[in-house]
C-alpha cells in the first residue's frame, strides 16, 4: 500500500515536471509552429541562473537571507532566459515562420552553440545549487510514503505558472492578442495587432518558463552544459500527445505519461518503461493523430 | 505563414533565399563550436607517411618523440585533460634528471575531441608520421578499444592509465589503471566482511556497468551474498524517484552503484531529498573520485563510500611529494586541479615507459615490452610491479568515504598490492569469465 502512494506520488511528481519543461515548448511549437530544438538550452540557462543567483547571494549577503535565494533565482532565470529567447526570435526565427523544417534545423545550431557556451563559461564540469534549508526533507506520511519538500514545491511552481499562463491568456490583453495572432495572423494584422510584437513576445514568454522549468530542475538534477539534452525529447512527447495549440492536452498528455512511466517502471526497468511508454504514445497517435484534444478552430 | 502562395516562381525564390540565409546560421554553428574548443595540438613537423613502416622507433633524432592522446575538447575534456597534464609532469621530471638514454624526451600532444573515430586516426598520425615510440592516451573504453587495432596493426604501444571493466589484455597496450579484480572484486569481500549481504545493483546501462555488476553476481553467489534487484537507467537519465521507490522496498544493506555521468548528480540529490542519507542507506560507487564528488556537491556526497587505487589523501612518502608537485604544474596552466586516481595512473605510467627504455637500452617495441615485465616503480599509492605476462600492474585496493569538502578518506585497504588478473582466472567463480580468454 504504500509502495502504491509512494508510487501514485511520484508519477504526480514526474508529470509536474513533464509539465513544467513542455509548458513553454506548448507556446513557441504549439501556438507558432516554431520547432524550437534550443528549448532545452532555456532550460540549461535557467539551471545555471539557479547557480549564478546562488553565488550573487552568497557573496552579497553571506548567510543572512541566503535561504531565500531561490525566489530571486527563479525571477532571474526567467528574465534570462526570456531576454535570450526574444533576442533569439528577432534575429533567427522571425525570418523562418511558415517553415517548420527549417526552423528545426536552425534552432538545433543554436543549441549546439549555446552548450559550447556554457562550456567555455562555466567549464565542462558540472556545477552545483544549495538547496535551500526550507526545502531539504519532507513529509513522511507513513514508513515507506514520503514527499520530499523538493518534489511538492516544484508541484506548486507548475501549479503557479499555469495559473499565471491562463490568467494571461484568457484575462490580459496581450494574452487575447496572442491567442488572436495564434487563431489567424491576417485577420489580426488587418484589426491592428501587431503582430511582430506579439511573436516575440510569446517567444520570449516559452523561453522565460523554460528558464523556470531550468532553475527548479537543478534542485533534483544535474547542471551542465548537455542539461538541455536530456528533457528536450520528453518535452515533444508531451506537447505531440497533448495535442498542438491546447494547454488543457498538454497538462493531460504530462500527468499520463508521468503516471504512466511511474507504474510501468516499477513494474519493469527504466529502460523498458521508457519504451512501452513511446510505443504506447505512438499507438495513440496512430489512433487519434491529433493527440489527446483536438485543435477545433479551422486552419 | 508563406504570404506568397499566389506565385509559384517568386514562392520559390523567396524560399531559396530565405533558405540560403538559414543555411548560412547553420553554416556558422559547427565553425564557432571548432573555434571555442580548439586548443592545443598543434602538430610541428609534417613527414610524409611512410606506409611501409611498421616498427616505431622515436628515437632518431636528438629527443625521444612519445605521444599523447586524450581529449582537449568535448564532453570528455575534463576528466582527460588533469590526466594530460599528469602525463606531462612526469615527462619534465624525467628530462630534469636528463632524460633517458642520454636524450631528452619530447612530447607530441594530440586532441581525440571525445570522439572516438579522432581517436584512432589520430593514433594511426602519431605511430605513423610522428613515429613515436609510444602513446599515453585514452580514458573510455570506447576510445580504447577504438584505437586497440591501430596499435595492433603497426605494433606499437599504448599506455591506458584509466580503470576499466577487465577480460582485455592486447599485447601491445599497457594498463595502469584497475581492472576488475583490483577494484570491484574486493570492494565486494570488503561490504561482505562488514556483514552486508544483500546488494541493490544499479548502473547505467552500457558494457561497464553490466559487466561488472556479472561479475558482481557470480562473486555474491559464491561467497554467500544475494543480490536483491539489478537495475540499469539509460544513459543521461535523471528521474529516480520509481528507482528510490524500488530500493526501499528491497530493503537492501548495501546499494553497489555503477552509474555513471549527469545520472550521478541526479540519483544522490533525489536519494538525499527521499530521505536515505548515508547514514541510512550505504552505497559504494566506482565512478565517483574527487573531482566528481566535488561537482555533485560535497554535502551530498558526504559518508557515501567509494573504491579506487589512490586518493589525494593517500599516506605514502611519495604522494606527499606528489600532490604539491601536481598542484603546482596544474596551477601554472590555469587551475589547479586535484590529483585523483586516473592522474596517479598516467604519472605511473610515464615513469614505467621511461624505465623499461632504460633498462632495454632501447625504443625497439618489443625490447620495451620484454623490460616491462616484472619492473617495480615507487608510486603515490605505494609499491607497484608491471604482471610478467598480463600487461597490468599490481595496485593496493582502498575503499574511502567522501568527506564534506568532496575529499576522501579511506577507509580500508588491502595489505599489500593486489595481483592483476584480468579474466579473474585465480577465482573459484570465475571460469565464466576466464573463458572470453583469447588463445
Amino acid at each position: 500500500m504504500d509502495v502504491f502512494l509512494q508510487q501514485l506520488f511520484n508519477g504526480f511528481s514526474l508529470g509536474s515536471i513533464l509539465l513544467l519543461v513542455a509548458l513553454g515548448l506548448a507556446f513557441s511549437f504549439g501556438l507558432m509552429n516554431v520547432i524550437n530544438m534550443a528549448h532545452g538550452e532555456m532550460i540549461m540557462v535557467g539551471a545555471y541562473s539557479a547557480y549564478v543567483a546562488e553565488n550573487w547571494f552568497e557573496d552579497l549577503m553571506g548567510s543572512s537571507g541566503f535561504e531565500y535565494y531561490f525566489f530571486f533565482a527563479l525571477a532571474m532565470a526567467f528574465v534570462v532566459a526570456a531576454v535570450l529567447g526574444m533576442a533569439l526570435e528577432r534575429t533567427l526565427i522571425r525570418r523562418l515562420y511558415g517553415r517548420p523544417l527549417d526552423t528545426l534545423l536552425a534552432t538545433w545550431g543554436v543549441s549546439l552553440v549555446l552548450q559550447q557556451g556554457a562550456r567555455s563559461i562555466f567549464g565542462a564540469p558540472n556545477v552545483q545549487v544549495t538547496t535551500p534549508p526550507w526545502l531539504q526533507g519532507g513529509i513522511a506520511v507513513t514508513g515507506d510514503f514520503s514527499m520530499p519538500y523538493v518534489r511538492l514545491f516544484i508541484i506548486g511552481l507548475v501549479a503557479v505558472c499555469m495559473a499565471g499562463v491562463y490568467v494571461y491568456l484568457t484575462r490580459t490583453s496581450a494574452g487575447r492578442r496572442t491567442r488572436a495572432v495564434m487563431q489567424n495572423r491576417e485577420v489580426a494584422g488587418a484589426l491592428g495587432v501587431v503582430t511582430p510584437r506579439v511573436d516575440v513576445l510569446t517567444f520570449g514568454l516559452a523561453s522565460g518558463l523554460a528558464g523556470i522549468a531550468g532553475c527548479a530542475l537543478a534542485l533534483i538534477g544535474p547542471i551542465g552544459p548537455s542539461l538541455g539534452t536530456y528533457y528536450i525529447v520528453d518535452a515533444f512527447l508531451v506537447v505531440i500527445l497533448g495535442g498542438i495549440g491546447q494547454l488543457i492536452g498538454t497538462v493531460v498528455a504530462a500527468l499520463s505519461v508521468g503516471w504512466l512511466n511511474a507504474i510501468l517502471e516499477y513494474q519493469t526497468t527504466a529502460s523498458l518503461a521508457k519504451v512501452i511508454v513511446f510505443a504506447l504514445v505512438i499507438a495513440f497517435l496512430q489512433w487519434r493523430p491529433a493527440g489527446i484534444i483536438a485543435r477545433r478552430a479551422a486552419r | 505563414m508563406d504570404n506568397n502562395q499566389g506565385d509559384p516562381v517568386m514562392r520559390r525564390l523567396f524560399s531559396r533565399r530565405r533558405l540560403l540565409k538559414a543555411g548560412g546560421a547553420l553554416a556558422i554553428t559547427p565553425a564557432i563550436a571548432g573555434v571555442l574548443s580548439a586548443c592545443g595540438g598543434d602538430d610541428d613537423d609534417d613527414d610524409a607517411p611512410s606506409g611501409g613502416s611498421t616498427t616505431t622507433t622515436g628515437g632518431g633524432g636528438d629527443t625521444i618523440k612519445v605521444g599523447i592522446l586524450h581529449s582537449l575538447s568535448g564532453t570528455m575534456a575534463v576528466s582527460e585533460v588533469a590526466v594530460k597534464d599528469a602525463d606531462l609532469m612526469a615527462i619534465d621530471e624525467i628530462n630534469a634528471k636528463g632524460g633517458i638514454l642520454g636524450k631528452k624526451i619530447e612530447p607530441i600532444i594530440e586532441d581525440g575531441a571525445s570522439d572516438w573515430p579522432t581517436f584512432a586516426e589520430k593514433a594511426k598520425k602519431l605511430i605513423q608520421s610522428n613515429k613515436v615510440a609510444c602513446v599515453f592516451g585514452c580514458w573510455t573504453s570506447a576510445s580504447r578499444k577504438a584505437v586497440l587495432p591501430v596499435f595492433e596493426q603497426n605494433k606499437a604501444l599504448l599506455y591506458y592509465p584509466v580503470q576499466y571493466g577487465g577480460l582485455e589484455s592486447s599485447p601491445y597496450i599497457f594498463y595502469t589503471g584497475a581492472t576488475t579484480n583490483q577494484q570491484i572484486v574486493p570492494s565486494v569481500e570488503y561490504l561482505l566482511k562488514e556483514g552486508k549481504k544483500k546488494m541493490f545493483l544499479l548502473g547505467s546501462d552500457y558494457v561497464f556497468p553490466r559487466t561488472a555488476n556479472k561479475i558482481i553476481k557470480a562473486q555474491l553467489a559464491a561467497s554467500g551474498g544475494a543480490t536483491v534487484a539489478e537495475e540499469y537507467t539509460p544513459l543521461g537519465h535523471t528521474e529516480y524517484a520509481t528507482i528510490i521507490s524500488k530500493i526501499k522496498a528491497a530493503n537492501p544493506d548495501v546499494v553497489y552503484n555503477t552509474l555513471n555521468g549527469d545520472s550521478n548528480v541526479a540519483f544522490f540529490k533525489q536519494l538525499q531529498g527521499a530521505g536515505l542519507t548515508a547514514e541510512k542507506l550505504t552505497t559504494l560507487s566506482v565512478s565517483i573520485a574527487e573531482e566528481e564528488a566535488a561537482a555533485i556537491g560535497g554535502d551530498i556526497m558526504q559518508g557515501h563510500l567509494v573504491a579506487w587505487n589512490y586518493y589525494e589523501t593517500t599516506k605514502t612518502q611519495e604522494n606527499e611529494k606528489f600532490v604539491p608537485a601536481y598542484h603546482s604544474f596544474t596551477a601554472k596552466s590555469g587551475k589547479q586541479r586535484p590529483t585523483s586516481d586516473p592522474v596517479e595512473a598516467a604519472y605511473i605510467s610515464v615513469h614505467l615507459w621511461a624505465m623499461a627504455v632504460a633498462k632495454a637500452g632501447s625504443t625497439d617495441v618489443e625490447k620495451v615490452k620484454a623490460a616491462m615485465a616484472g619492473l617495480e616503480f615507487a608510486a603515490p599509492e605505494g609499491k607497484v610491479k608491471v604482471h610478467a605476462t598480463n600487461h597490468h600492474i599490481s595496485k593496493t585496493v582502498r575503499v574511502g568515504k567522501i568527506r564534506k569538502d568532496a575529499l576522501i578518506d579511506e577507509v580500508y585497504a588491502t595489505s599489500a598490492p593486489v595481483e592483476p588478473d584480468p579474466y579473474l582466472e585465480t577465482y573459484s567463480w570465475g571460469g565464466e569469465f576466464a573463458k572470453e580468454k583469447k588463445g
